[in-house]
């Protein structure tokens, strides 16, 4: 039982399991620099489990990475995690350090690879800013979906046992 | 990387110097890839890494085997390497 009211997000056309990801280049922000980075290109080097988040800042982001640095289900094992928002480089930049997390975020703010994926989120209360609701997909080395989970609601966080399932049956 | 250009230039968003690296870059019509990094002088350990120096422009020149630092002297490669009087 939650005791505060949810806001429900419309259905959304998201890459579905089976099928491919669509690929992008944006500047990928890590501890230390940022350079443009294509999907294609991590993927290439093994499965990756790409975590779009709400921008970064406030409670989610946060709740999400600190979530995902403790669960560290890349360690030991052939699986990249990376990230997605709408924060220009210098938050993530930030972002990173605050966190202490090695995970590189990729750089959106125009939303366009959002939009892409079919996940994008007018904010209310915010004129002018859209962003990627919040989302995680697990690709394989051809891009190929292998599992999905989109936010279905406002705010919402990733089925974590889920997606660590998803990550053991790869 | 796949396919990555075989000049990396490291420079910082709005650095003037970095900037005179640009348009030489430019100018030649050479592809490289930028790599951006901390403002904070003492934090740039990836180009220090690379350089030896933490001061930016740097570029990293795999066609060569160049690395350097400092505009002045990066554009001056840049002619003698890419520019007219290269390979008369």
């Amino acid at each position: 039982m939650v005791d505060f009211e949810v806001s429900e997000l419309p259905p959304s056309e998201h890459p579905e399991e089976g099928e491919t990801a669509p690929d992008f280049t944006r500047p990928l922000v890590n501890r230390e620099f940022w350079e443009d980075v294509s999907l294609s290109e991590l993927t290439a080097e093994g499965p990756v489990l790409l975590v779009f988040t709400p921008m970064d800042g406030d409670f989610p982001a946060t709740y999400v990475w600190n979530e995902l640095r403790d669960r560290a289900w890349d360690e030991g094992r052939d699986l990249q995690v990376v990230g997605l928002s709408i924060s220009t480089p210098y938050e993530h930049r930030g972002f990173i350090h605050e966190r202490e997390m090695e995970y590189a975020l990729f750089s959106d703010p125009a939303n366009d690879v959002g939009r892409e994926y079919g996940i994008d989120h007018e904010l209310d209360g915010m004129t002018g800013i859209s962003e990627p609701r919040p989302a995680v997909f697990l690709l394989d080395a051809d891009r190929t979906v292998r599992y999905a989970w989109v936010a279905e609601e406002w705010p919402d966080f990733p089925e974590y046992d889920e997606i660590e399932d998803a990550i053991e049956s790869l | 990387m796949a396919d990555q250009p075989p000049i990396t230039f490291y420079r910082l968003q709005g650095c003037p110097y970095c900037e005179r690296v640009t348009r030489k870059l430019g100018e030649y019509d050479l592809e490289y890839h930028s790599r951006f990094v901390e403002a904070m002088h003492s934090e740039r350990d990836a180009v220090k890494r690379v350089s030896g120096v933490r001061t930016v422009p740097v570029i990293v020149d795999e066609n060569t085997g160049v690395t350097m630092a400092e505009s002045a002297n990066i554009a001056e490669y840049l002619d003698r390497t890419y520019g007219e009087e290269a390979g008369a």
